[in-house]
Protein backbone atom coordinates (compact mmCIF):
# COMPACT_ATOMS: atom_id res chain seq x y z
CA UNK A 1 0.00 0.00 0.00
CA UNK A 2 1.35 3.40 -1.01
CA UNK A 3 0.71 7.04 -0.15
CA UNK A 4 1.23 9.13 -3.30
CA UNK A 5 1.79 12.90 -3.30
CA UNK A 6 2.12 15.19 -6.31
CA UNK A 7 2.20 19.00 -6.38
CA UNK A 8 3.57 19.55 -9.87
CA UNK A 9 0.25 21.16 -10.89
CA UNK A 10 -2.38 21.34 -8.14
CA UNK A 11 -2.12 19.28 -4.97
CA UNK A 12 -3.04 15.62 -5.37
CA UNK A 13 -2.82 12.93 -2.70
CA UNK A 14 -3.86 9.30 -2.89
CA UNK A 15 -3.66 5.96 -1.13
CA UNK A 16 -3.44 2.97 -3.49
CA UNK A 17 -3.09 -0.74 -3.07
CA UNK A 18 -1.81 -3.32 -5.54
CA UNK A 19 -4.84 -5.58 -5.05
CA UNK A 20 -7.58 -3.18 -3.98
CA UNK A 21 -6.67 -0.38 -6.39
CA UNK A 22 -7.39 3.26 -5.46
CA UNK A 23 -8.50 3.49 -1.82
CA UNK A 24 -8.65 7.27 -1.71
CA UNK A 25 -7.75 10.25 -3.83
CA UNK A 26 -8.22 13.97 -3.18
CA UNK A 27 -7.07 16.75 -5.47
CA UNK A 28 -7.07 20.51 -4.99
CA UNK A 29 -6.69 22.21 -8.37
CA UNK A 30 -5.71 25.63 -6.99
CA UNK A 31 -2.06 26.09 -7.97
CA UNK A 32 -1.29 28.62 -5.23
CA UNK A 33 -2.34 26.85 -2.03
CA UNK A 34 -0.05 23.82 -1.84
CA UNK A 35 1.37 24.58 1.62
CA UNK A 36 -2.08 25.37 3.03
CA UNK A 37 -3.86 22.22 1.81
CA UNK A 38 -1.17 19.53 1.85
CA UNK A 39 -1.70 18.47 5.47
CA UNK A 40 -5.48 18.28 5.30
CA UNK A 41 -5.37 16.34 2.02
CA UNK A 42 -2.96 13.74 3.43
CA UNK A 43 -5.09 13.40 6.59
CA UNK A 44 -8.29 13.13 4.53
CA UNK A 45 -6.81 10.40 2.31
CA UNK A 46 -5.56 8.28 5.21
CA UNK A 47 -8.92 8.72 6.86
CA UNK A 48 -10.91 7.76 3.77
CA UNK A 49 -8.67 4.74 3.18
CA UNK A 50 -9.05 3.91 6.86
CA UNK A 51 -5.37 3.20 7.43
CA UNK A 52 -2.58 4.22 9.80
CA UNK A 53 0.79 5.36 8.40
CA UNK A 54 2.33 2.14 9.72
CA UNK A 55 0.29 0.10 7.19
CA UNK A 56 1.97 1.78 4.21
CA UNK A 57 4.88 0.12 2.41
CA UNK A 58 6.25 3.42 1.11
CA UNK A 59 5.49 6.96 0.00
CA UNK A 60 5.81 7.93 -3.68
CA UNK A 61 6.70 11.50 -4.61
CA UNK A 62 6.02 13.20 -7.94
CA UNK A 63 9.32 14.95 -8.73
CA UNK A 64 7.90 17.13 -11.52
CA UNK A 65 8.46 18.76 -13.86
CA UNK A 66 6.45 21.56 -12.32
CA UNK A 67 6.65 25.22 -11.27
CA UNK A 68 9.14 25.16 -8.41
CA UNK A 69 7.41 26.83 -5.47
CA UNK A 70 4.52 24.37 -5.51
CA UNK A 71 6.51 21.36 -6.66
CA UNK A 72 8.80 21.64 -3.65
CA UNK A 73 5.93 21.52 -1.14
CA UNK A 74 4.88 18.04 -2.31
CA UNK A 75 8.42 16.67 -2.40
CA UNK A 76 9.18 18.11 1.06
CA UNK A 77 5.92 16.62 2.36
CA UNK A 78 6.47 13.19 0.79
CA UNK A 79 10.00 12.94 2.15
CA UNK A 80 8.98 14.21 5.61
CA UNK A 81 5.93 11.92 5.87
CA UNK A 82 8.08 8.94 4.87
CA UNK A 83 10.74 9.94 7.41
CA UNK A 84 8.10 10.42 10.10
CA UNK A 85 6.48 7.06 9.41
CA UNK A 86 9.81 5.25 9.00
CA UNK A 87 9.07 4.26 5.39
CA UNK A 88 11.04 4.70 2.16
CA UNK A 89 10.25 7.66 -0.12
CA UNK A 90 10.24 6.65 -3.79
CA UNK A 91 10.63 9.35 -6.46
CA UNK A 92 8.76 9.24 -9.78
CA UNK A 93 8.61 11.53 -12.82
CA UNK A 94 5.18 13.19 -12.66
CA UNK A 95 4.76 13.10 -16.47
CA UNK A 96 5.16 9.31 -16.34
CA UNK A 97 1.99 9.18 -14.22
CA UNK A 98 0.06 11.15 -16.84
CA UNK A 99 1.31 8.83 -19.61
CA UNK A 100 0.58 5.74 -17.51
CA UNK A 101 -2.99 6.93 -17.02
CA UNK A 102 -3.62 8.04 -20.64
CA UNK A 103 -2.15 4.86 -22.12
CA UNK A 104 -4.35 2.63 -19.97
CA UNK A 105 -1.86 1.55 -17.33
CA UNK A 106 -4.21 1.66 -14.32
CA UNK A 107 -6.71 -0.63 -16.10
CA UNK A 108 -3.92 -3.01 -17.05
CA UNK A 109 -2.57 -2.95 -13.49
CA UNK A 110 -5.95 -4.06 -12.18
CA UNK A 111 -6.49 -6.82 -14.76
CA UNK A 112 -7.90 -4.93 -17.76
CA UNK A 113 -7.07 -5.43 -21.42
CA UNK A 114 -3.90 -3.96 -22.92
CA UNK A 115 -4.36 -0.85 -25.03
CA UNK A 116 -3.12 -0.19 -28.53
CA UNK A 117 0.46 0.89 -29.01
CA UNK A 118 0.03 4.58 -29.37
CA UNK A 119 2.56 7.38 -29.11
CA UNK A 120 1.69 10.09 -26.60
CA UNK A 121 3.04 13.53 -25.98
CA UNK A 122 2.51 14.80 -22.45
CA UNK A 123 2.42 18.60 -22.42
CA UNK A 124 1.83 20.53 -19.18
CA UNK A 125 1.76 24.18 -18.18
CA UNK A 126 5.10 25.60 -17.05
CA UNK A 127 3.79 29.19 -16.67
CA UNK A 128 5.72 32.15 -18.07
CA UNK A 129 4.52 31.22 -21.57
CA UNK A 130 6.37 27.91 -21.59
CA UNK A 131 5.36 24.23 -21.42
CA UNK A 132 6.96 21.06 -20.09
CA UNK A 133 6.85 18.08 -22.44
CA UNK A 134 7.74 14.39 -22.48
CA UNK A 135 7.28 11.84 -25.32
CA UNK A 136 6.12 8.23 -24.80
CA UNK A 137 6.07 5.52 -27.47
CA UNK A 138 3.85 2.92 -25.74
CA UNK A 139 3.24 0.87 -22.60
CA UNK A 140 5.71 -2.02 -22.40
CA UNK A 141 4.76 -5.64 -21.62
CA UNK A 142 4.79 -4.87 -17.88
CA UNK A 143 2.37 -2.01 -18.41
CA UNK A 144 4.95 0.71 -17.89
CA UNK A 145 5.13 3.83 -20.10
CA UNK A 146 8.25 4.00 -22.29
CA UNK A 147 9.55 7.57 -22.26
CA UNK A 148 11.56 8.30 -25.40
CA UNK A 149 12.25 12.00 -24.79
CA UNK A 150 11.93 14.60 -22.06
CA UNK A 151 10.97 15.92 -19.68
CA UNK A 152 11.99 19.22 -21.22
CA UNK A 153 10.96 22.85 -21.21
CA UNK A 154 10.06 24.80 -24.35
CA UNK A 155 7.99 27.71 -25.68
CA UNK A 156 4.79 26.40 -27.33
CA UNK A 157 5.87 27.84 -30.69
CA UNK A 158 9.03 25.73 -30.60
CA UNK A 159 7.36 22.51 -29.41
CA UNK A 160 7.00 20.82 -32.85
CA UNK A 161 10.58 21.47 -33.73
CA UNK A 162 11.74 20.13 -30.37
CA UNK A 163 9.71 16.91 -30.75
CA UNK A 164 10.77 16.38 -34.35
CA UNK A 165 14.36 16.91 -33.29
CA UNK A 166 14.18 14.36 -30.47
CA UNK A 167 11.67 11.79 -31.79
CA UNK A 168 11.49 12.31 -35.57
CA UNK A 169 8.78 13.92 -37.72
CA UNK A 170 6.60 10.78 -37.81
CA UNK A 171 6.22 10.76 -34.02
CA UNK A 172 5.47 14.44 -34.02
CA UNK A 173 2.67 13.97 -36.56
CA UNK A 174 1.14 10.79 -35.05
CA UNK A 175 1.30 11.32 -31.32
CA UNK A 176 -1.76 12.35 -29.35
CA UNK A 177 -1.08 15.42 -27.23
CA UNK A 178 -2.34 16.42 -23.82
CA UNK A 179 -3.72 19.94 -23.45
CA UNK A 180 -1.44 21.95 -21.15
CA UNK A 181 -4.38 24.10 -20.04
CA UNK A 182 -6.18 21.13 -18.48
CA UNK A 183 -3.61 18.38 -17.88
CA UNK A 184 -3.00 17.72 -14.20
CA UNK A 185 -1.28 14.89 -12.38
CA UNK A 186 -3.45 12.40 -10.53
CA UNK A 187 -1.79 11.04 -7.40
CA UNK A 188 -3.80 7.83 -7.85
CA UNK A 189 -2.13 7.29 -11.24
CA UNK A 190 1.21 8.13 -9.66
CA UNK A 191 0.57 5.62 -6.89
CA UNK A 192 -0.54 2.85 -9.27
CA UNK A 193 2.51 3.53 -11.43
CA UNK A 194 4.55 3.10 -8.25
CA UNK A 195 2.87 -0.23 -7.50
CA UNK A 196 3.47 -1.43 -11.07
CA UNK A 197 7.15 -0.43 -10.98
CA UNK A 198 7.51 -2.08 -7.61
CA UNK A 199 5.92 -5.33 -8.80
CA UNK A 200 8.07 -5.32 -11.93
CA UNK A 201 11.15 -4.74 -9.81
CA UNK A 202 12.11 -1.75 -11.92
CA UNK A 203 14.02 1.30 -10.68
CA UNK A 204 12.36 4.47 -9.55
CA UNK A 205 13.41 7.95 -10.76
CA UNK A 206 16.37 9.98 -9.52
CA UNK A 207 15.72 11.66 -6.18
CA UNK A 208 15.98 15.16 -7.63
CA UNK A 209 13.27 17.77 -8.21
CA UNK A 210 12.73 18.36 -11.94
CA UNK A 211 12.78 22.15 -11.90
CA UNK A 212 14.12 22.38 -15.49
CA UNK A 213 14.79 26.08 -14.88
CA UNK A 214 17.62 27.85 -13.15
CA UNK A 215 16.73 30.28 -10.36
CA UNK A 216 16.01 33.77 -11.72
CA UNK A 217 19.08 35.63 -10.72
CA UNK A 218 21.84 37.63 -12.28
CA UNK A 219 25.28 38.25 -10.90
CA UNK A 220 25.34 41.92 -9.89
CA UNK A 221 27.68 44.27 -11.70
CA UNK A 222 29.54 47.13 -10.05
CA UNK A 223 27.38 49.10 -7.59
CA UNK A 224 25.34 51.82 -9.31
CA UNK A 225 26.55 55.38 -8.91
CA UNK A 226 24.33 57.54 -6.72
CA UNK A 227 25.72 60.98 -7.53
CA UNK B 1 1.36 17.40 28.10
CA UNK B 2 4.26 16.61 30.45
CA UNK B 3 5.96 19.29 32.52
CA UNK B 4 8.98 19.01 30.25
CA UNK B 5 7.62 18.51 26.74
CA UNK B 6 10.10 17.24 24.16
CA UNK B 7 9.65 19.46 21.11
CA UNK B 8 11.35 19.54 17.71
CA UNK B 9 11.43 22.90 15.89
CA UNK B 10 11.75 23.50 12.14
CA UNK B 11 12.94 26.87 10.82
CA UNK B 12 13.18 27.73 7.10
CA UNK B 13 12.25 31.42 6.88
CA UNK B 14 15.42 32.67 5.21
CA UNK B 15 18.71 31.00 4.24
CA UNK B 16 19.24 28.75 7.28
CA UNK B 17 17.64 25.33 7.54
CA UNK B 18 17.43 24.97 11.30
CA UNK B 19 16.29 21.98 13.34
CA UNK B 20 16.32 22.27 17.11
CA UNK B 21 15.16 20.01 19.90
CA UNK B 22 14.32 21.14 23.44
CA UNK B 23 13.02 19.43 26.54
CA UNK B 24 10.94 22.08 28.28
CA UNK B 25 13.43 24.96 28.57
CA UNK B 26 16.52 22.83 28.11
CA UNK B 27 18.34 22.84 24.79
CA UNK B 28 19.15 19.35 23.48
CA UNK B 29 20.13 20.03 19.86
CA UNK B 30 20.53 22.98 17.52
CA UNK B 31 21.65 21.99 14.02
CA UNK B 32 21.84 24.47 11.17
CA UNK B 33 22.54 24.00 7.45
CA UNK B 34 23.15 27.34 5.78
CA UNK B 35 22.99 28.15 2.07
CA UNK B 36 24.89 31.39 2.72
CA UNK B 37 27.83 30.45 0.50
CA UNK B 38 25.52 29.90 -2.48
CA UNK B 39 24.25 33.47 -2.16
CA UNK B 40 27.69 35.07 -1.83
CA UNK B 41 28.22 35.73 -5.53
CA UNK B 42 24.86 37.51 -5.74
CA UNK B 43 25.57 39.83 -2.80
CA UNK B 44 22.38 38.89 -0.96
CA UNK B 45 19.95 36.06 -0.28
CA UNK B 46 18.33 34.76 -3.49
CA UNK B 47 14.92 33.39 -2.39
CA UNK B 48 14.75 30.59 -4.98
CA UNK B 49 18.26 29.38 -4.16
CA UNK B 50 17.40 29.42 -0.45
CA UNK B 51 14.18 27.45 -1.02
CA UNK B 52 15.94 24.79 -3.14
CA UNK B 53 18.61 24.43 -0.46
CA UNK B 54 15.98 23.96 2.28
CA UNK B 55 14.41 21.05 0.41
CA UNK B 56 17.75 19.26 0.14
CA UNK B 57 18.97 20.09 3.66
CA UNK B 58 15.84 19.26 5.64
CA UNK B 59 16.17 15.54 6.13
CA UNK B 60 19.93 15.43 6.80
CA UNK B 61 19.50 18.27 9.31
CA UNK B 62 16.59 16.45 10.99
CA UNK B 63 18.66 13.30 11.28
CA UNK B 64 21.63 15.21 12.69
CA UNK B 65 19.46 16.98 15.29
CA UNK B 66 17.82 13.75 16.47
CA UNK B 67 21.26 12.16 16.77
CA UNK B 68 22.66 15.16 18.66
CA UNK B 69 19.73 15.14 21.10
CA UNK B 70 19.90 11.34 21.29
CA UNK B 71 16.13 11.00 20.91
CA UNK B 72 13.85 9.40 18.30
CA UNK B 73 10.81 10.86 16.55
CA UNK B 74 8.72 8.51 18.70
CA UNK B 75 9.94 10.25 21.87
CA UNK B 76 8.68 13.69 20.74
CA UNK B 77 5.67 15.31 22.41
CA UNK B 78 5.18 17.88 19.63
CA UNK B 79 6.65 19.50 16.53
CA UNK B 80 6.83 23.27 15.91
CA UNK B 81 7.46 25.10 12.65
CA UNK B 82 7.98 28.70 11.55
CA UNK B 83 4.85 29.82 9.73
CA UNK B 84 6.16 33.38 9.16
CA UNK B 85 7.30 36.05 8.71
CA UNK B 86 9.99 35.33 6.11
CA UNK B 87 10.53 34.45 2.46
CA UNK B 88 7.33 32.81 1.17
CA UNK B 89 8.91 30.07 -0.95
CA UNK B 90 11.36 29.19 1.82
CA UNK B 91 8.66 29.10 4.50
CA UNK B 92 6.51 26.79 2.36
CA UNK B 93 9.18 24.07 2.36
CA UNK B 94 9.24 24.00 6.16
CA UNK B 95 5.46 24.23 6.49
CA UNK B 96 4.82 21.42 3.97
CA UNK B 97 7.46 19.20 5.55
CA UNK B 98 6.34 19.89 9.13
CA UNK B 99 2.70 19.03 8.42
CA UNK B 100 3.66 15.77 6.74
CA UNK B 101 6.23 14.89 9.41
CA UNK B 102 3.62 15.48 12.12
CA UNK B 103 1.12 13.24 10.29
CA UNK B 104 3.67 10.53 9.49
CA UNK B 105 4.94 10.41 13.06
CA UNK B 106 1.52 11.04 14.64
CA UNK B 107 2.53 14.17 16.59
CA UNK B 108 0.74 17.48 17.33
CA UNK B 109 2.02 20.50 15.40
CA UNK B 110 2.42 24.13 16.47
CA UNK B 111 2.79 26.84 13.80
CA UNK B 112 4.77 29.69 15.34
CA UNK B 113 6.02 33.21 14.69
CA UNK B 114 9.69 33.59 13.76
CA UNK B 115 10.17 36.96 15.49
CA UNK B 116 8.53 35.82 18.72
CA UNK B 117 10.83 32.79 18.40
CA UNK B 118 13.85 35.11 18.54
CA UNK B 119 12.57 36.42 21.88
CA UNK B 120 11.71 32.90 23.06
CA UNK B 121 15.30 31.79 22.44
CA UNK B 122 16.18 33.52 25.70
CA UNK B 123 14.40 30.82 27.74
CA UNK B 124 17.14 28.39 26.64
CA UNK B 125 20.01 30.17 28.44
CA UNK B 126 22.52 27.72 29.83
CA UNK B 127 22.58 29.46 33.22
CA UNK B 128 18.97 28.44 33.70
CA UNK B 129 17.74 31.97 34.44
CA UNK B 130 14.20 32.56 33.28
CA UNK B 131 13.07 34.98 30.59
CA UNK B 132 12.21 38.09 32.58
CA UNK B 133 9.28 40.15 31.46
CA UNK B 134 8.36 42.76 30.53
CA UNK B 135 11.27 43.47 28.20
CA UNK B 136 12.04 45.58 25.17
CA UNK B 137 13.47 43.37 22.41
CA UNK B 138 15.61 44.55 19.51
CA UNK B 139 15.77 41.96 16.72
CA UNK B 140 18.23 42.75 13.96
CA UNK B 141 19.29 40.57 11.04
CA UNK B 142 19.60 40.51 7.27
CA UNK B 143 15.85 39.95 7.04
CA UNK B 144 14.37 42.07 9.80
CA UNK B 145 14.93 45.05 12.11
CA UNK B 146 12.19 45.12 14.74
CA UNK B 147 11.70 46.75 18.10
CA UNK B 148 9.22 44.96 20.37
CA UNK B 149 7.65 45.47 23.78
CA UNK B 150 7.12 42.01 25.21
CA UNK B 151 4.82 41.72 28.21
CA UNK B 152 3.93 38.08 27.67
CA UNK B 153 5.71 35.81 25.19
CA UNK B 154 2.53 34.18 23.90
CA UNK B 155 -0.19 36.73 24.40
CA UNK B 156 1.21 40.21 24.61
CA UNK B 157 3.93 41.19 22.14
CA UNK B 158 3.66 44.70 20.74
CA UNK B 159 5.50 45.85 17.63
CA UNK B 160 6.88 49.30 18.49
CA UNK B 161 8.70 49.83 15.22
CA UNK B 162 10.53 48.23 12.34
CA UNK B 163 12.56 49.17 9.30
CA UNK B 164 10.67 51.11 6.67
CA UNK B 165 13.16 50.10 3.94
CA UNK B 166 16.29 47.91 4.27
CA UNK B 167 16.96 45.61 7.20
CA UNK B 168 20.13 46.57 9.10
CA UNK B 169 21.88 43.38 7.99
CA UNK B 170 21.05 44.20 4.38
CA UNK B 171 22.64 47.64 4.80
CA UNK B 172 25.83 45.95 6.03
CA UNK B 173 25.82 43.72 2.90
CA UNK B 174 25.28 46.65 0.54
CA UNK B 175 27.91 48.90 2.09
CA UNK B 176 30.40 46.01 2.15
CA UNK B 177 29.86 45.56 -1.58
CA UNK B 178 30.37 49.27 -2.12
CA UNK B 179 33.71 48.99 -0.34
CA UNK B 180 34.70 45.95 -2.39
CA UNK B 181 34.29 43.56 0.56
CA UNK B 182 32.71 40.09 0.16
CA UNK B 183 29.31 38.81 1.34
CA UNK B 184 28.06 38.57 4.04
CA UNK B 185 28.92 42.15 4.90
CA UNK B 186 28.52 42.15 8.69
CA UNK B 187 31.70 40.29 9.66
CA UNK B 188 33.68 42.02 6.86
CA UNK B 189 32.66 45.51 7.99
CA UNK B 190 33.43 44.48 11.57
CA UNK B 191 36.89 43.27 10.55
CA UNK B 192 38.03 46.37 8.64
CA UNK B 193 36.30 48.76 11.06
CA UNK B 194 38.48 47.47 13.89
CA UNK B 195 41.34 49.70 12.72
CA UNK B 196 39.14 52.63 11.67
CA UNK B 197 37.93 55.78 13.42
CA UNK B 198 34.16 55.67 14.07
CA UNK B 199 34.10 59.48 14.29
CA UNK B 200 36.00 60.08 11.03
CA UNK B 201 32.85 60.72 8.99
CA UNK B 202 29.50 61.81 10.38
CA UNK B 203 27.00 59.72 8.43
CA UNK B 204 23.26 60.45 8.85
CA UNK B 205 21.18 58.69 11.51
CA UNK B 206 17.93 57.71 9.77
CA UNK B 207 14.58 58.79 11.29
CA UNK B 208 16.14 60.59 14.27
CA UNK B 209 15.27 64.21 13.40
CA UNK B 210 12.43 65.72 15.47
CA UNK B 211 10.07 65.82 12.47
CA UNK B 212 10.71 62.12 11.70
CA UNK B 213 10.46 61.11 15.34
CA UNK B 214 6.86 62.29 15.48
CA UNK B 215 5.75 59.65 13.03
CA UNK B 216 8.56 57.12 13.28
CA UNK B 217 9.71 57.24 16.89
CA UNK B 218 10.69 53.54 16.91
CA UNK B 219 11.03 52.87 13.18
CA UNK B 220 14.31 52.46 11.35
CA UNK B 221 15.58 53.45 7.91
CA UNK B 222 18.95 52.43 6.50
CA UNK B 223 18.47 53.20 2.83
CA UNK B 224 19.49 56.87 3.17
CA UNK B 225 22.57 55.91 5.17
CA UNK B 226 23.65 53.45 2.47
CA UNK B 227 23.23 56.17 -0.19
CA UNK B 228 25.17 58.67 1.93
CA UNK B 229 28.07 56.22 2.20
CA UNK B 230 27.99 55.63 -1.57
CA UNK B 231 27.98 59.37 -2.24
CA UNK B 232 30.86 59.98 0.14
CA UNK B 233 32.94 57.21 -1.48
CA UNK B 234 32.20 58.54 -4.99
CA UNK B 235 33.14 62.08 -3.99
CA UNK B 236 36.40 60.90 -2.50
CA UNK B 237 37.23 58.86 -5.59
CA UNK B 238 36.31 61.79 -7.88
CA UNK B 239 38.74 63.97 -5.94
CA UNK B 240 41.44 61.41 -6.73
CA UNK B 241 41.92 60.48 -3.08
CA UNK B 242 42.22 56.91 -1.80
CA UNK B 243 39.09 55.73 0.05
CA UNK B 244 39.88 55.19 3.75
CA UNK B 245 38.01 51.90 3.87
CA UNK B 246 38.54 51.33 7.60
CA UNK B 247 37.27 54.78 8.54
CA UNK B 248 34.25 54.51 6.23
CA UNK B 249 33.38 51.06 7.64
CA UNK B 250 33.83 52.18 11.24
CA UNK B 251 31.80 55.37 10.71
CA UNK B 252 29.01 53.51 8.90
CA UNK B 253 28.87 50.84 11.57
CA UNK B 254 28.76 53.54 14.25
CA UNK B 255 25.78 55.20 12.55
CA UNK B 256 23.85 51.91 12.42
CA UNK B 257 24.69 50.94 16.00
CA UNK B 258 23.92 54.44 17.28
CA UNK B 259 20.43 54.47 15.76
CA UNK B 260 19.63 50.93 16.88
CA UNK B 261 20.60 51.52 20.51
CA UNK B 262 19.27 55.07 20.74
CA UNK B 263 15.83 53.92 19.66
CA UNK B 264 15.90 50.75 21.78
CA UNK B 265 16.85 52.70 24.90
CA UNK B 266 14.27 55.37 24.14
CA UNK B 267 11.70 52.58 24.12
CA UNK B 268 12.97 51.31 27.50
CA UNK B 269 12.68 54.82 28.91
CA UNK B 270 9.29 55.67 27.38
CA UNK B 271 7.77 52.38 28.44
CA UNK B 272 9.37 52.28 31.87
CA UNK B 273 10.99 48.91 31.08
CA UNK B 274 14.48 48.36 32.43
CA UNK B 275 15.33 45.31 30.34
CA UNK B 276 16.64 45.03 26.79
CA UNK B 277 16.93 41.74 24.92
CA UNK B 278 18.95 41.52 21.71
CA UNK B 279 18.36 38.91 18.99
CA UNK B 280 19.12 38.27 15.33
CA UNK B 281 22.35 37.71 13.43
CA UNK B 282 23.59 41.30 13.74
CA UNK B 283 24.24 40.55 17.41
CA UNK B 284 27.37 38.81 16.10
CA UNK B 285 28.69 42.32 15.44
CA UNK B 286 31.20 43.11 18.20
CA UNK B 287 30.44 46.84 18.17
CA UNK B 288 26.69 46.25 18.62
CA UNK B 289 27.37 44.25 21.78
CA UNK B 290 29.94 46.76 23.05
CA UNK B 291 27.75 49.85 22.62
CA UNK B 292 24.70 48.00 23.93
CA UNK B 293 26.59 47.01 27.10
CA UNK B 294 27.92 50.55 27.70
CA UNK B 295 24.67 52.38 27.04
CA UNK B 296 22.53 49.92 28.99
CA UNK B 297 24.90 50.25 31.97
CA UNK B 298 24.58 54.06 31.77
CA UNK B 299 20.81 53.90 31.60
CA UNK B 300 20.46 51.28 34.34
CA UNK B 301 18.94 48.82 31.89
CA UNK B 302 19.60 45.09 32.24
CA UNK B 303 20.95 43.74 28.94
CA UNK B 304 20.30 40.16 27.84
CA UNK B 305 22.01 38.65 24.82
CA UNK B 306 21.41 34.92 24.19
CA UNK B 307 24.42 32.96 22.89
CA UNK B 308 25.12 33.72 19.23
CA UNK B 309 24.01 30.25 18.06
CA UNK B 310 20.56 31.08 19.44
CA UNK B 311 20.55 34.65 18.03
CA UNK B 312 20.99 33.78 14.38
CA UNK B 313 18.03 32.00 12.77
CA UNK B 314 17.71 28.51 14.27
CA UNK B 315 15.26 25.71 14.95
CA UNK B 316 15.90 25.63 18.71
CA UNK B 317 14.12 28.96 19.24
CA UNK B 318 11.14 27.61 17.27
CA UNK B 319 11.15 24.45 19.40
CA UNK B 320 11.40 26.61 22.55
CA UNK B 321 8.35 28.64 21.54
CA UNK B 322 6.50 25.43 20.69
CA UNK B 323 7.39 24.07 24.13
CA UNK B 324 6.05 27.23 25.81
CA UNK B 325 2.77 26.76 23.93
CA UNK B 326 2.61 23.12 24.97
CA UNK B 327 3.54 23.96 28.59
CA UNK B 328 0.68 26.40 28.80
CA UNK B 329 -1.73 23.82 27.44
CA UNK B 330 -2.40 25.52 24.11
CA UNK B 331 -4.14 23.50 21.41
CA UNK B 332 -1.98 22.52 18.43
CA UNK B 333 -2.48 24.49 15.20
CA UNK B 334 -4.98 23.03 12.72
CA UNK B 335 -3.44 21.53 9.55
CA UNK B 336 -4.84 24.36 7.43
CA UNK B 337 -2.38 27.12 8.40
CA UNK B 338 -0.21 28.51 5.63
CA UNK B 339 3.15 30.13 5.13
CA UNK B 340 2.55 33.79 5.97
CA UNK B 341 5.44 36.02 4.85
CA UNK B 342 4.04 38.97 6.82
CA UNK B 343 2.74 37.22 9.95
CA UNK B 344 2.42 39.98 12.62
CA UNK B 345 4.28 39.69 15.96
CA UNK B 346 0.97 39.87 17.79
CA UNK B 347 0.39 36.33 16.50
CA UNK B 348 2.76 34.05 18.44
CA UNK B 349 0.93 30.95 17.20
CA UNK B 350 -0.58 30.75 13.72
CA UNK B 351 -3.89 29.03 13.03
ZN1 LIG C 1 15.42 35.92 12.16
Amino acid sequence: MLLAIDTSSGTSVSVVDREAGVLAEVTELDTRRHAEVIGELIAACLDEAGIEPSRLSAVVAGMGPGPFTGLRVGIAAARAFAFGAGKPCLPLVSHDAIAFERLGGPALATGGAPVARSPLLVVTDARRREVYWSAYSHLDEQGLPVRVAGPSLVRPADLDEAIAGSCGPVFSAEAARTDPASTVVSAAALGLLGETLYTAGRPFAADEPLYLRSPDVTIPGAPKRVS
Amino acid sequence: MTAEPLVLGIETSCDETGIGIVRGRTLLANVIASSMDEHARYGGVVPEIAARAHLEALQPTLEAALAEADVTLDDLDAIAVTSGPGLAGALMVGVGAAKALALGAGKPLYAVNHLVGHVGADVLRADGSALELPTIALLVSGGHTSLLHVRDLLDDVELLGETIDDAAGEAFDKVARLLGLPYPGGPQIDRVAASGDPRAIRFPRGLTLPKDLEKHRYDFSFSGLKTAVARWVEKTEAAGSPVPVSDVAASFREAVVDVLLTKALAACRDRGVSRLLLGGGVVANARVREVAAARCADAGVELRIPPLSLCTDNGAMIAALGAELALRGREPSPLSFGADSTLPVTTAQAF
